[in-house]
């Protein structure tokens, strides 16, 4: 199997070799070009660790690690990444927020002074298409809490990286701009075709979003279900309420209530 | 008069009403000059003392913003040094911590034997003194950087250089310049220490030469002379912290 992101029998514990804790166990997940994964799980099972291990900001101690056809050994700059917390810098305009990775990564980082007036249109569509337009020049802490997670979408996005890696990005909101912003991520990715890995714990967030969900057991992590989700897109939001997207909602969650009395 | 009326005239209120009160006092225990100066005493020594409590006031504030202007850009280097590297900040810090511990009023000897009485010791005290809190929170503001915003950054190839430029300085600068405000109050302690100890000018060395002539309302004008001082440069630090950190105070500008 060769996916845009490979993981193959990763192992990976944390702290020296004694009282080591073992947070993920021959764990494997392959994720097609352009295809949106989501990986649930109980707390604690090692789901932000994954999300590390992808964009190659830890190495694992044993198994291998492939993005883009590349084996993984330090980070990788195709990704883009968004938390929980939306991070935003209080000092810097949403719009320079929005464009702060282009300071960082190449060609961007060498063009951004020459080519700045198309950046910032760029950035400005960008924020048009999360429903942010015109709040550029507003500073994030002048922003709502699901507007400042657009925004962090945003920034994610701005250099076009072929994977963008979410951890949890609508747990802290409301459950209505929760709802608005799964359709936001739907568009995008609808638009944009970039592949995503979605860590959430959330299950509706999962379906509702995702071609593939992975299930992950409790701690140590591995997968013990991989589940494909086959609604027609465009999904309307509607779906959430309709039989079958339930019976798939009931499923992964027996299948998370098991692992967890098994741990 | 509105809340906020109230409000801005309360500094100028209670100050005079402390100064009120204070004449009152001494009027009314009939207290002797040399234990308590009544405030119109003090008012009548700084008119008669003017010449040379302006000229030794300029004395202390030079050697104070001197040793102050040192302590900036030594803890703003080593603030950033040792928030940069933890094995710097391993280091260092212990050391720091027994350096601060020293009273600086027992170093001032020693600064003495190097550059002799003047000056430099109080320039080099008041440096001391005030270049711990900088660096303290310098460190700690690029201590503190989100663990989120690090991983966003160093997963598109940020260099250490890139997060500390982008993220770790401009976050740090609201802890630097909060730590402005105390570092120049310091700074006089520092200055003022040294010049009782070892000077032959400066507002401090001024108020030893009144006390050993009993001239003690001019004792209480220096004191005086030192508050308004530090209120002005206190207010001066305080102005560029709000325009130049504003963002971090967003009650003012939200």
């Amino acid at each position: 199997m060769t996916g845009f992101v490979d993981l193959r029998n990763v192992r990976l514990s944390y702290g020296s070799s004694e009282d080591a804790t073992l947070a993920l166990d021959d764990l494997s997940i392959s994720v097609r070009q352009g295809e949106f994964a989501a990986v649930v799980g109980p707390s604690g099972c090692g789901k932000s660790t994954l999300m590390k291990l992808a964009t190659g900001l830890i190495v694992p101690q044993e198994g291998t690690i492939e993005v883009a056809g590349h084996e993984v050994s330090g980070p990788v700059s195709v990704a883009g990444m968004a938390f929980q917390n939306p991070s935003m810098l209080p000092w810097r305009s949403t719009l320079s927020n929005v464009m702060l990775p282009l300071e960082i990564v190449q060609p961007h980082r060498a063009r951004l002074r020459s080519q700045k007036a198309a950046y910032t249109r760029k950035a400005e569509e960008l924020l048009e298409l999360v429903g942010l337009g015109g709040f550029g020049d507003k500073f994030p802490w002048q922003l709502s809490g699901g507007m400042q997670q657009r925004a962090n979408l945003c920034r994610a996005l701005i250099h076009d990286p072929a994977l963008l890696m979410l951890d949890e990005p609508f747990g802290a909101l409301d459950a209505f701009t929760r709802e608005e912003l799964w359709q936001v991520m739907r568009d995008l990715h609808a638009e944009k075709r970039f592949t995503v890995i979605l860590v959430t714990h959330d299950l509706r967030e999962a379906v509702y979003l995702a071609d593939k969900i992975f299930v992950m057991s409790a701690r140590p992590g591995t997968i013990i279900r991989e589940k494909a989700v086959t609604f027609d897109r465009p999904r309307p939001i509607d779906l959430i309420y309709e039989h079958d997207f339930n019976e798939i909602v009931h499923e992964l969650r027996d299948l998370i209530a098991d692992a967890r009395t098994v741990s | 008069m509105t809340q906020s009326r109230w409000i801005t005239a309360a500094p100028w209120l209670w100050t005079v009403g402390l100064f009120v009160m204070w004449e009152l006092v001494v009027r009314l225990f009939e207290l002797p000059v040399y234990i308590l100066p009544a405030p119109t005493d003090i008012w009548a020594a700084i008119v008669k003392y003017w010449s040379p409590i302006w000229k030794n006031s300029v004395q202390t504030l030079f050697t104070t913003v001197l040793g102050f202007l040192l302590a900036v850009v030594g803890g703003l280097a080593l603030g950033l040094a040792i928030g940069w590297s933890r094995a710097i900040y391993a280091g260092l810090y212990p050391l720091m911590i027994g350096f601060n511990s020293v009273p600086k009023v027992a170093v001032v000897p020693i600064l003495v034997i190097w550059f002799g009485i003047g000056t430099i010791p109080a320039v080099l005290t008041a440096f001391l003194i005030a270049f711990f809190p900088i660096v303290v929170n310098v460190a700690t503001g690029l201590a503190t950087i989100e663990p989120e915003m690090e991983d966003v950054l160093r997963a598109l190839g940020a260099r250490k250089m890139d997060i500390m430029l982008k993220v770790g300085i401009p976050r740090s600068m609201p802890y630097f310049f909060a730590s402005l405000k105390v570092a120049i109050t310091l700074a006089f302690v520092g200055s003022v220490i040294s010049e009782t100890v070892a000077a032959n000018s400066g507002v401090g060395h001024m108020m030893l030469a009144a006390q050993s002539q009993f001239n003690v309302p001019l004792v209480w004008a220096g004191l005086i002379a030192l508050a308004v001082l530090g209120i002005v440069m206190y207010a001066i630090m305080a102005w560029l912290e709000m325009r130049l950190t504003g963002w971090a105070h967003r009650g003012n500008q939200g």
